[in-house]
Protein backbone atom coordinates (compact mmCIF):
# COMPACT_ATOMS: atom_id res chain seq x y z
CA UNK A 1 0.00 0.00 0.00
CA UNK A 2 1.62 3.43 -0.80
CA UNK A 3 1.23 6.75 0.46
CA UNK A 4 2.32 10.23 0.27
CA UNK A 5 3.24 11.63 2.80
CA UNK A 6 4.88 15.14 4.23
CA UNK A 7 6.71 14.48 7.12
CA UNK A 8 6.66 17.69 9.49
CA UNK A 9 7.32 19.99 6.55
CA UNK A 10 8.77 23.12 7.50
CA UNK A 11 9.20 25.99 4.76
CA UNK A 12 10.35 29.31 5.74
CA UNK A 13 10.81 32.43 3.07
CA UNK A 14 13.82 34.57 4.42
CA UNK A 15 13.31 33.77 7.91
CA UNK A 16 8.67 34.09 7.36
CA UNK A 17 7.57 30.69 8.58
CA UNK A 18 5.43 29.49 5.45
CA UNK A 19 5.01 25.94 6.95
CA UNK A 20 5.76 24.63 10.05
CA UNK A 21 6.27 21.11 10.76
CA UNK A 22 3.12 20.30 8.69
CA UNK A 23 2.11 16.58 8.65
CA UNK A 24 0.08 15.18 6.01
CA UNK A 25 -0.71 11.82 4.50
CA UNK A 26 -2.75 10.68 1.52
CA UNK A 27 -3.48 7.08 0.41
CA UNK A 28 -4.78 5.20 -2.65
CA UNK A 29 -8.33 5.87 -3.69
CA UNK A 30 -8.98 8.34 -0.71
CA UNK A 31 -9.85 11.75 -1.39
CA UNK A 32 -8.27 14.51 1.39
CA UNK A 33 -9.18 18.11 1.30
CA UNK A 34 -6.94 20.75 2.05
CA UNK A 35 -8.76 23.91 3.52
CA UNK A 36 -7.79 27.00 5.32
CA UNK A 37 -8.24 31.00 5.02
CA UNK A 38 -6.08 32.56 2.18
CA UNK A 39 -2.08 32.60 2.71
CA UNK A 40 -2.55 29.89 5.40
CA UNK A 41 0.08 27.73 3.06
CA UNK A 42 -1.91 25.39 1.39
CA UNK A 43 -0.11 26.16 -2.27
CA UNK A 44 3.29 26.34 -0.42
CA UNK A 45 2.17 22.47 0.68
CA UNK A 46 1.31 21.34 -2.88
CA UNK A 47 4.55 22.75 -3.92
CA UNK A 48 6.29 20.79 -1.59
CA UNK A 49 4.82 17.71 -2.54
CA UNK A 50 5.57 18.45 -6.15
CA UNK A 51 8.83 18.84 -6.11
CA UNK A 52 8.24 22.64 -6.77
CA UNK A 53 9.35 23.72 -2.97
CA UNK A 54 12.50 22.42 -1.23
CA UNK A 55 11.11 22.15 2.29
CA UNK A 56 13.61 23.87 5.05
CA UNK A 57 13.09 21.23 6.97
CA UNK A 58 11.34 17.85 7.23
CA UNK A 59 10.84 15.39 3.93
CA UNK A 60 8.13 14.29 1.33
CA UNK A 61 7.67 10.23 1.35
CA UNK A 62 6.64 8.27 -0.92
CA UNK A 63 6.13 4.76 0.67
CA UNK A 64 8.09 5.47 3.32
CA UNK A 65 11.38 6.76 1.00
CA UNK A 66 11.99 9.95 0.86
CA UNK A 67 12.07 12.05 -1.87
CA UNK A 68 14.38 14.57 -1.41
CA UNK A 69 15.87 16.95 -4.17
CA UNK A 70 13.93 15.24 -7.25
CA UNK A 71 12.71 17.66 -9.90
CA UNK A 72 9.01 18.43 -10.78
CA UNK A 73 9.05 16.38 -13.65
CA UNK A 74 11.02 13.14 -11.86
CA UNK A 75 8.25 12.87 -8.80
CA UNK A 76 5.94 13.14 -12.02
CA UNK A 77 7.25 10.07 -13.54
CA UNK A 78 7.02 8.54 -10.02
CA UNK A 79 2.88 9.09 -9.75
CA UNK A 80 2.82 12.06 -8.30
CA UNK A 81 0.95 14.45 -10.80
CA UNK A 82 -1.07 17.79 -9.92
CA UNK A 83 -2.91 21.13 -11.19
CA UNK A 84 -2.35 24.38 -11.22
CA UNK A 85 -4.24 27.47 -10.18
CA UNK A 86 -5.63 28.16 -13.13
CA UNK A 87 -5.28 25.55 -15.16
CA UNK A 88 -2.02 26.72 -16.86
CA UNK A 89 -2.75 24.85 -20.48
CA UNK A 90 -0.66 25.16 -23.30
CA UNK A 91 -3.14 27.73 -25.05
CA UNK A 92 -2.04 27.86 -28.60
CA UNK A 93 -2.28 23.94 -28.51
CA UNK A 94 -5.12 21.67 -29.45
CA UNK A 95 -6.73 20.04 -26.55
CA UNK A 96 -5.53 16.63 -27.37
CA UNK A 97 -1.94 17.92 -28.02
CA UNK A 98 -1.86 19.21 -24.19
CA UNK A 99 -2.49 15.65 -23.04
CA UNK A 100 -0.06 14.23 -25.63
CA UNK A 101 2.78 15.95 -24.80
CA UNK A 102 2.43 15.21 -21.26
CA UNK A 103 2.36 11.57 -22.31
CA UNK A 104 5.64 12.13 -24.57
CA UNK A 105 6.92 13.80 -21.29
CA UNK A 106 6.52 10.68 -19.03
CA UNK A 107 8.59 8.54 -21.85
CA UNK A 108 5.93 7.05 -23.94
CA UNK A 109 5.92 6.89 -27.89
CA UNK A 110 4.01 9.66 -30.02
CA UNK A 111 1.66 6.72 -30.68
CA UNK A 112 0.87 5.54 -27.42
CA UNK A 113 0.77 8.93 -26.02
CA UNK A 114 -2.24 9.54 -28.54
CA UNK A 115 -4.00 6.50 -27.61
CA UNK A 116 -4.02 7.44 -24.32
CA UNK A 117 -4.89 11.06 -24.42
CA UNK A 118 -7.58 9.64 -26.65
CA UNK A 119 -8.69 7.68 -23.88
CA UNK A 120 -8.31 10.06 -21.35
CA UNK A 121 -10.71 12.77 -23.12
CA UNK A 122 -12.94 10.41 -23.17
CA UNK A 123 -13.06 9.53 -19.51
CA UNK A 124 -13.14 12.98 -18.28
CA UNK A 125 -16.05 13.38 -20.96
CA UNK A 126 -14.51 15.85 -23.25
CA UNK A 127 -14.17 13.92 -26.21
CA UNK A 128 -15.61 16.35 -28.75
CA UNK A 129 -13.08 18.80 -27.91
CA UNK A 130 -10.24 16.98 -28.70
CA UNK A 131 -9.26 19.53 -31.25
CA UNK A 132 -10.24 22.54 -30.31
CA UNK A 133 -7.33 25.16 -29.45
CA UNK A 134 -7.31 24.68 -25.34
CA UNK A 135 -7.33 28.48 -25.20
CA UNK A 136 -10.84 29.03 -26.80
CA UNK A 137 -12.32 26.85 -24.38
CA UNK A 138 -14.44 28.27 -21.47
CA UNK A 139 -13.01 27.84 -18.17
CA UNK A 140 -15.02 25.26 -17.01
CA UNK A 141 -13.89 22.62 -19.88
CA UNK A 142 -10.14 24.12 -19.60
CA UNK A 143 -10.09 22.17 -15.50
CA UNK A 144 -11.11 19.32 -17.05
CA UNK A 145 -8.19 19.59 -19.81
CA UNK A 146 -6.26 20.29 -17.27
CA UNK A 147 -7.17 17.35 -14.82
CA UNK A 148 -7.18 15.27 -17.75
CA UNK A 149 -3.29 16.16 -18.54
CA UNK A 150 -2.73 15.89 -14.57
CA UNK A 151 -4.25 11.88 -15.04
CA UNK A 152 -2.04 10.75 -18.28
CA UNK A 153 0.43 7.95 -17.03
CA UNK A 154 -2.14 6.93 -14.18
CA UNK A 155 -0.56 8.66 -11.31
CA UNK A 156 -1.04 7.28 -8.21
CA UNK A 157 -1.56 10.55 -6.56
CA UNK A 158 -2.97 13.49 -7.83
CA UNK A 159 -3.26 17.31 -6.10
CA UNK A 160 -5.94 19.47 -7.37
CA UNK A 161 -5.17 23.17 -6.74
CA UNK A 162 -8.66 25.01 -6.41
CA UNK A 163 -10.29 23.00 -9.38
CA UNK A 164 -13.84 24.85 -8.49
CA UNK A 165 -12.85 28.54 -8.18
CA UNK A 166 -15.14 30.88 -9.78
CA UNK A 167 -17.80 27.63 -11.23
CA UNK A 168 -21.31 27.64 -10.34
CA UNK A 169 -23.03 25.19 -7.51
CA UNK A 170 -24.30 22.78 -10.86
CA UNK A 171 -20.76 23.46 -12.23
CA UNK A 172 -19.21 21.89 -8.96
CA UNK A 173 -21.24 19.32 -8.51
CA UNK A 174 -19.81 18.08 -11.95
CA UNK A 175 -16.50 18.13 -10.73
CA UNK A 176 -17.37 16.59 -7.38
CA UNK A 177 -19.07 13.68 -9.32
CA UNK A 178 -15.44 13.84 -11.65
CA UNK A 179 -12.99 13.90 -8.28
CA UNK A 180 -15.16 11.16 -7.30
CA UNK A 181 -14.55 8.92 -10.24
CA UNK A 182 -10.64 9.69 -10.17
CA UNK A 183 -10.74 8.28 -6.27
CA UNK A 184 -12.97 5.35 -7.34
CA UNK A 185 -12.43 4.25 -10.39
CA UNK A 186 -8.63 5.06 -11.05
CA UNK A 187 -8.19 4.08 -7.53
CA UNK A 188 -6.18 7.39 -7.10
CA UNK A 189 -5.13 9.41 -4.19
CA UNK A 190 -6.66 12.87 -4.50
CA UNK A 191 -5.42 16.26 -2.30
CA UNK A 192 -8.33 18.44 -2.78
CA UNK A 193 -7.35 21.99 -2.28
CA UNK A 194 -10.31 24.43 -2.15
CA UNK A 195 -11.91 27.69 -1.05
CA UNK A 196 -15.26 26.13 -1.20
CA UNK A 197 -15.08 24.64 1.77
CA UNK A 198 -18.55 22.98 1.01
CA UNK A 199 -17.52 21.11 -1.35
CA UNK A 200 -14.82 19.98 0.16
CA UNK A 201 -17.07 18.71 3.47
CA UNK A 202 -18.93 16.94 0.74
CA UNK A 203 -16.36 15.12 -1.34
CA UNK A 204 -13.53 14.25 1.32
CA UNK A 205 -13.00 11.60 3.33
CA UNK A 206 -10.32 13.34 5.47
CA UNK A 207 -9.84 17.40 5.76
CA UNK A 208 -6.79 18.71 6.93
CA UNK A 209 -7.09 22.39 8.03
CA UNK A 210 -3.87 24.64 7.52
CA UNK A 211 -3.60 28.25 9.19
CA UNK A 212 -0.74 30.59 9.28
CA UNK A 213 1.48 27.63 7.89
CA UNK A 214 0.05 25.14 10.62
CA UNK A 215 -2.09 22.10 10.71
CA UNK A 216 -4.81 23.55 13.26
CA UNK A 217 -7.63 20.88 12.66
CA UNK A 218 -7.60 17.28 10.95
CA UNK A 219 -10.21 15.01 10.98
CA UNK A 220 -13.60 13.62 8.61
CA UNK A 221 -15.99 16.20 7.84
CA UNK A 222 -18.09 15.86 10.97
CA UNK A 223 -15.56 16.72 12.98
CA UNK A 224 -14.22 19.60 10.91
CA UNK A 225 -17.87 20.90 10.87
CA UNK A 226 -17.78 20.60 14.75
CA UNK A 227 -14.54 22.35 15.11
CA UNK A 228 -14.12 25.22 17.38
CA UNK A 229 -10.71 25.86 15.88
CA UNK A 230 -11.40 26.16 11.85
CA UNK A 231 -14.67 28.24 13.32
CA UNK A 232 -12.54 30.61 14.73
CA UNK A 233 -9.73 30.35 11.74
CA UNK A 234 -12.57 30.83 9.30
CA UNK A 235 -14.83 33.92 11.16
CA UNK A 236 -11.72 35.55 13.47
CA UNK A 237 -13.95 34.75 16.44
CA UNK A 238 -14.39 31.61 18.75
CA UNK A 239 -18.30 33.00 18.55
CA UNK A 240 -20.87 31.52 18.63
CA UNK A 241 -23.36 28.77 16.39
CA UNK A 242 -24.03 29.87 12.97
CA UNK A 243 -21.19 29.66 10.36
CA UNK A 244 -22.10 30.70 6.64
CA UNK A 245 -18.45 30.08 5.03
CA UNK A 246 -18.52 25.88 5.99
CA UNK A 247 -22.27 25.53 4.59
CA UNK A 248 -22.08 27.13 0.98
CA UNK A 249 -23.85 24.45 -1.19
CA UNK A 250 -22.36 21.39 1.18
CA UNK B 1 3.08 41.53 -68.68
CA UNK B 2 6.72 39.53 -68.80
CA UNK B 3 8.10 42.64 -66.38
CA UNK B 4 5.14 41.97 -63.97
CA UNK B 5 6.08 38.20 -63.50
CA UNK B 6 9.46 39.59 -63.32
CA UNK B 7 8.77 41.46 -60.43
CA UNK B 8 6.65 39.05 -58.78
CA UNK B 9 9.23 36.58 -58.92
CA UNK B 10 11.78 39.60 -57.70
CA UNK B 11 9.55 39.74 -54.70
CA UNK B 12 8.98 36.06 -53.96
CA UNK B 13 12.62 35.14 -54.23
CA UNK B 14 13.95 38.06 -52.00
CA UNK B 15 10.96 37.23 -49.74
CA UNK B 16 12.03 33.59 -49.52
CA UNK B 17 15.37 34.65 -48.28
CA UNK B 18 13.99 36.49 -45.71
CA UNK B 19 11.83 34.13 -44.54
CA UNK B 20 14.22 31.45 -44.33
CA UNK B 21 16.37 33.71 -41.86
CA UNK B 22 13.47 35.22 -40.05
CA UNK B 23 12.62 31.44 -39.38
CA UNK B 24 15.82 30.28 -38.33
CA UNK B 25 15.62 33.05 -36.02
CA UNK B 26 11.58 32.78 -34.48
CA UNK B 27 12.65 29.27 -33.69
CA UNK B 28 15.70 29.78 -31.66
CA UNK B 29 13.51 32.79 -30.15
CA UNK B 30 10.13 30.28 -29.37
CA UNK B 31 11.91 28.01 -27.54
CA UNK B 32 14.39 30.13 -25.55
CA UNK B 33 13.99 34.08 -25.46
CA UNK B 34 17.01 34.27 -27.58
CA UNK B 35 17.46 36.71 -30.10
CA UNK B 36 19.96 35.46 -32.08
CA UNK B 37 22.22 37.74 -33.89
CA UNK B 38 24.88 35.60 -34.75
CA UNK B 39 22.70 34.32 -37.36
CA UNK B 40 24.20 36.30 -39.77
CA UNK B 41 27.62 35.06 -39.06
CA UNK B 42 26.66 31.57 -38.99
CA UNK B 43 25.29 32.38 -42.56
CA UNK B 44 28.86 34.13 -43.97
CA UNK B 45 30.77 30.40 -42.34
CA UNK B 46 28.98 28.12 -44.06
CA UNK B 47 29.83 29.32 -47.21
CA UNK B 48 33.76 30.07 -45.93
CA UNK B 49 33.37 26.15 -44.61
CA UNK B 50 33.45 25.39 -47.79
CA UNK B 51 36.44 27.23 -48.84
CA UNK B 52 39.95 26.44 -48.01
CA UNK B 53 42.00 29.17 -45.72
CA UNK B 54 43.37 31.61 -48.10
CA UNK B 55 43.83 35.36 -48.27
CA UNK B 56 44.11 35.73 -52.30
CA UNK B 57 40.73 37.15 -53.90
CA UNK B 58 39.88 34.37 -55.82
CA UNK B 59 38.77 31.55 -53.77
CA UNK B 60 40.47 28.28 -53.02
CA UNK B 61 37.47 26.03 -53.40
CA UNK B 62 36.97 22.64 -51.32
CA UNK B 63 34.07 21.31 -50.52
CA UNK B 64 32.51 23.90 -53.05
CA UNK B 65 33.93 21.47 -55.78
CA UNK B 66 30.92 18.65 -54.75
CA UNK B 67 28.60 17.39 -56.89
CA UNK B 68 25.47 19.43 -55.46
CA UNK B 69 23.98 15.48 -53.67
CA UNK B 70 27.16 16.05 -51.29
CA UNK B 71 27.48 20.11 -51.76
CA UNK B 72 23.97 20.32 -50.33
CA UNK B 73 23.99 17.97 -47.37
CA UNK B 74 27.10 19.37 -46.26
CA UNK B 75 26.72 22.75 -46.16
CA UNK B 76 23.80 21.99 -44.01
CA UNK B 77 25.65 20.12 -41.80
CA UNK B 78 27.94 22.49 -41.13
CA UNK B 79 25.40 25.24 -40.15
CA UNK B 80 23.57 22.94 -37.86
CA UNK B 81 26.84 21.73 -36.29
CA UNK B 82 28.24 25.12 -36.15
CA UNK B 83 24.93 26.85 -34.43
CA UNK B 84 24.35 23.30 -32.32
CA UNK B 85 27.88 24.14 -30.58
CA UNK B 86 27.63 27.77 -30.15
CA UNK B 87 24.47 26.19 -28.31
CA UNK B 88 26.49 24.05 -25.95
CA UNK B 89 29.48 25.90 -25.72
CA UNK B 90 27.82 29.84 -25.29
CA UNK B 91 23.86 29.61 -24.78
CA UNK B 92 23.82 26.79 -22.56
CA UNK B 93 25.70 28.84 -19.46
CA UNK B 94 22.86 31.45 -20.24
CA UNK B 95 20.26 29.41 -19.72
CA UNK B 96 18.57 30.96 -16.81
CA UNK B 97 19.77 35.00 -17.86
CA UNK B 98 17.71 37.18 -18.98
CA UNK B 99 16.61 37.89 -22.78
CA UNK B 100 18.95 41.11 -22.84
CA UNK B 101 22.06 39.25 -21.17
CA UNK B 102 21.47 36.11 -23.96
CA UNK B 103 20.89 38.69 -26.92
CA UNK B 104 24.41 40.63 -26.03
CA UNK B 105 25.93 36.76 -25.78
CA UNK B 106 24.62 36.08 -29.43
CA UNK B 107 26.28 39.35 -30.36
CA UNK B 108 29.44 38.55 -29.09
CA UNK B 109 29.38 34.63 -30.80
CA UNK B 110 28.73 36.84 -34.48
CA UNK B 111 31.76 38.44 -33.43
CA UNK B 112 33.78 35.57 -32.66
CA UNK B 113 33.04 33.20 -35.55
CA UNK B 114 33.27 37.06 -38.08
CA UNK B 115 37.03 37.68 -36.80
CA UNK B 116 37.51 34.03 -37.48
CA UNK B 117 36.56 34.28 -40.70
CA UNK B 118 38.52 37.38 -40.83
CA UNK B 119 41.27 35.60 -39.07
CA UNK B 120 41.49 33.08 -42.09
CA UNK B 121 40.21 34.60 -45.18
CA UNK B 122 40.81 38.26 -44.94
CA UNK B 123 37.91 40.82 -45.09
CA UNK B 124 38.29 41.32 -48.80
CA UNK B 125 35.15 39.75 -51.16
CA UNK B 126 36.42 36.35 -52.77
CA UNK B 127 34.79 35.08 -56.18
CA UNK B 128 33.41 31.88 -55.73
CA UNK B 129 31.39 29.60 -58.04
CA UNK B 130 28.74 27.42 -56.40
CA UNK B 131 26.54 25.81 -58.12
CA UNK B 132 27.07 27.52 -61.47
CA UNK B 133 24.35 25.86 -63.87
CA UNK B 134 21.63 27.77 -61.78
CA UNK B 135 22.64 31.13 -62.82
CA UNK B 136 20.94 30.53 -66.51
CA UNK B 137 17.56 31.97 -66.75
CA UNK B 138 14.63 29.98 -67.78
CA UNK B 139 11.60 31.53 -69.73
CA UNK B 140 8.37 31.34 -68.46
CA UNK B 141 5.54 33.22 -70.06
CA UNK B 142 8.03 35.80 -71.87
CA UNK B 143 9.92 36.75 -68.45
CA UNK B 144 13.06 35.51 -67.99
CA UNK B 145 13.90 33.96 -64.66
CA UNK B 146 16.93 32.92 -63.24
CA UNK B 147 16.87 29.14 -61.96
CA UNK B 148 18.30 29.72 -59.13
CA UNK B 149 15.20 32.37 -58.79
CA UNK B 150 12.91 29.71 -59.05
CA UNK B 151 14.80 26.72 -56.88
CA UNK B 152 14.75 29.38 -53.82
CA UNK B 153 11.21 29.62 -54.04
CA UNK B 154 10.48 26.11 -54.38
CA UNK B 155 13.16 25.12 -51.58
CA UNK B 156 11.51 27.34 -49.33
CA UNK B 157 7.80 26.00 -49.98
CA UNK B 158 9.31 22.98 -49.50
CA UNK B 159 11.02 24.03 -46.06
CA UNK B 160 7.99 25.75 -44.85
CA UNK B 161 5.41 22.37 -45.45
CA UNK B 162 8.46 20.42 -44.09
CA UNK B 163 8.47 22.27 -41.23
CA UNK B 164 4.92 22.25 -40.19
CA UNK B 165 5.01 18.45 -41.16
CA UNK B 166 7.64 18.17 -38.84
CA UNK B 167 6.29 19.85 -35.84
CA UNK B 168 2.58 18.34 -36.38
CA UNK B 169 2.94 15.00 -37.03
CA UNK B 170 6.52 14.12 -34.63
CA UNK B 171 6.86 13.36 -31.53
CA UNK B 172 9.88 15.78 -31.59
CA UNK B 173 7.90 18.48 -33.33
CA UNK B 174 5.02 18.30 -30.79
CA UNK B 175 7.40 19.15 -27.92
CA UNK B 176 9.30 21.81 -29.44
CA UNK B 177 5.40 23.28 -29.82
CA UNK B 178 4.59 23.01 -26.08
CA UNK B 179 8.48 24.47 -25.23
CA UNK B 180 7.57 27.39 -27.75
CA UNK B 181 4.63 28.47 -26.07
CA UNK B 182 5.62 27.62 -22.10
CA UNK B 183 9.00 26.53 -21.76
CA UNK B 184 8.81 26.10 -18.18
CA UNK B 185 5.45 24.00 -17.83
CA UNK B 186 6.99 21.70 -20.99
CA UNK B 187 10.28 20.91 -18.57
CA UNK B 188 7.59 20.71 -15.83
CA UNK B 189 5.64 17.02 -17.83
CA UNK B 190 9.05 16.04 -18.99
CA UNK B 191 10.14 17.48 -22.02
CA UNK B 192 13.70 17.03 -22.74
CA UNK B 193 14.43 20.85 -22.40
CA UNK B 194 17.71 20.35 -23.60
CA UNK B 195 17.46 18.09 -26.80
CA UNK B 196 14.17 20.57 -27.86
CA UNK B 197 16.28 23.65 -27.92
CA UNK B 198 19.49 21.70 -29.69
CA UNK B 199 17.02 20.75 -32.08
CA UNK B 200 16.03 24.29 -32.78
CA UNK B 201 19.37 25.40 -32.80
CA UNK B 202 20.29 22.67 -35.46
CA UNK B 203 17.49 23.22 -37.57
CA UNK B 204 18.01 27.00 -37.28
CA UNK B 205 21.85 26.50 -38.33
CA UNK B 206 20.52 24.62 -41.63
CA UNK B 207 17.95 27.27 -42.35
CA UNK B 208 21.16 28.99 -42.19
CA UNK B 209 23.47 27.08 -44.73
CA UNK B 210 20.34 27.14 -47.10
CA UNK B 211 20.52 31.01 -47.16
CA UNK B 212 24.18 30.66 -47.47
CA UNK B 213 23.81 28.59 -50.59
CA UNK B 214 21.52 30.33 -52.13
CA UNK B 215 23.30 33.84 -51.43
CA UNK B 216 26.83 32.39 -52.23
CA UNK B 217 25.29 30.85 -55.56
CA UNK B 218 23.69 34.68 -56.35
CA UNK B 219 26.49 36.63 -55.44
CA UNK B 220 29.36 34.57 -56.83
CA UNK B 221 30.84 36.37 -53.80
CA UNK B 222 31.96 34.62 -50.38
CA UNK B 223 32.15 37.79 -48.30
CA UNK B 224 32.53 38.02 -43.97
CA UNK B 225 29.68 40.50 -43.81
CA UNK B 226 27.28 38.55 -46.25
CA UNK B 227 25.07 37.61 -43.29
CA UNK B 228 24.63 40.46 -42.14
CA UNK B 229 21.78 42.45 -44.40
CA UNK B 230 19.38 39.36 -44.27
CA UNK B 231 19.78 39.04 -40.42
CA UNK B 232 18.95 42.63 -40.01
CA UNK B 233 15.77 42.09 -42.28
CA UNK B 234 14.74 38.74 -40.84
CA UNK B 235 15.27 40.15 -37.48
CA UNK B 236 12.93 42.76 -38.55
CA UNK B 237 10.46 40.12 -39.73
CA UNK B 238 10.83 38.71 -37.01
CA UNK B 239 9.63 41.70 -35.05
CA UNK B 240 6.83 43.11 -37.01
CA UNK B 241 6.06 38.92 -37.59
CA UNK B 242 5.27 38.64 -33.77
CA UNK B 243 7.89 37.49 -31.99
CA UNK B 244 8.22 33.90 -31.83
CA UNK B 245 5.03 32.95 -33.95
CA UNK B 246 6.79 30.99 -36.73
CA UNK B 247 3.83 31.98 -39.52
CA UNK B 248 4.41 35.07 -38.73
CA UNK B 249 8.03 35.25 -39.32
CA UNK B 250 7.33 33.77 -42.58
CA UNK B 251 4.39 36.15 -43.67
CA UNK B 252 6.57 39.05 -42.33
CA UNK B 253 9.75 37.83 -44.46
CA UNK B 254 7.40 37.59 -47.25
CA UNK B 255 6.24 41.22 -47.09
CA UNK B 256 9.32 42.65 -46.10
CA UNK B 257 10.92 40.80 -49.87
CA UNK B 258 7.62 42.56 -51.80
CA UNK B 259 7.71 45.89 -49.98
CA UNK B 260 11.47 45.60 -50.96
CA UNK B 261 11.42 44.64 -54.66
CA UNK B 262 8.14 47.09 -54.83
CA UNK B 263 9.94 49.79 -53.42
CA UNK B 264 12.78 49.41 -56.19
CA UNK B 265 10.19 49.57 -59.11
CA UNK B 266 8.13 52.59 -58.27
CA UNK B 267 10.70 54.67 -56.64
CA UNK B 268 12.31 57.46 -58.66
CA UNK B 269 15.72 56.57 -59.85
CA UNK B 270 17.44 59.15 -57.88
CA UNK B 271 15.86 57.57 -54.34
CA UNK B 272 16.15 54.08 -55.25
CA UNK B 273 20.14 53.89 -53.28
CA UNK B 274 17.41 54.89 -50.41
CA UNK B 275 15.11 52.05 -50.55
CA UNK B 276 16.05 50.43 -47.53
CA UNK B 277 15.31 53.53 -45.88
CA UNK B 278 11.84 53.48 -47.12
CA UNK B 279 11.04 49.80 -45.93
CA UNK B 280 12.45 50.62 -42.85
CA UNK B 281 10.01 53.52 -42.58
CA UNK B 282 7.23 50.97 -43.48
CA UNK B 283 8.04 48.90 -40.60
CA UNK B 284 8.30 51.65 -38.44
CA UNK B 285 4.54 52.42 -39.85
CA UNK B 286 3.36 48.66 -38.92
CA UNK B 287 4.99 48.70 -35.96
CA UNK B 288 3.00 51.91 -34.58
CA UNK B 289 -0.31 50.42 -35.90
CA UNK B 290 0.43 46.82 -34.75
CA UNK B 291 3.38 46.95 -31.80
CA UNK B 292 2.86 43.35 -30.67
CA UNK B 293 3.23 42.76 -34.26
CA UNK B 294 1.28 41.20 -37.25
CA UNK B 295 0.57 37.45 -35.38
CA UNK B 296 1.53 37.88 -32.06
CA UNK B 297 2.72 34.99 -30.24
CA UNK B 298 1.77 34.10 -26.42
CA UNK B 299 4.11 34.71 -23.71
CA UNK B 300 7.06 37.06 -24.91
CA UNK B 301 7.18 38.97 -22.10
CA UNK B 302 5.98 36.24 -18.66
CA UNK B 303 8.12 33.01 -18.60
CA UNK B 304 6.65 31.91 -15.36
Amino acid sequence: MSHLHADKVSVAFAGLRALSEVDLTVSPGQIVGLIGPNGAGKTTLVNVLTGFQTPTEGAVRLDGQPLSNLKPHELRRRGIARTFQGGRLFRDLPVIDNLEVTGVGLGLSRAAAIAEATAMLDWVGIAPLANRIAGTLPYTDERRVAIGRALMGKPAFVLLDEPAAGMSAAEAQDLSALIRRIAGEMGCGVLLIEHNVGLVLDLCHHIVVLDSGAVIETGDPTAIRASERVRHAYMGTAADTHLPVLEVSA
Amino acid sequence: MGSLLQIVFDALALGSLYALAALGIALIFGVMRLVNFAHGDVIAFSVFALLWPSVDAVAIVFAGNLPWFLLIPFALAIGAGLSVLSEIVVFRRFRRANPATMMIASFALGFVIRYFLLMLFSSRPKSISLLPALSQPVEIFGARIPLLQLITIVVTIAVLFGLIAFLRRTRFGLEMRAAAENFTMARMLGVRANRVIMGAFALSGALAAAIALILGSQTGTANIMMGANVMLMAFIATVIGGMGSLAGAVLAGFLLGAVATVMQVILPPDARAFRDAFVYGAVILVLIFRPQGLLSARGTKERV
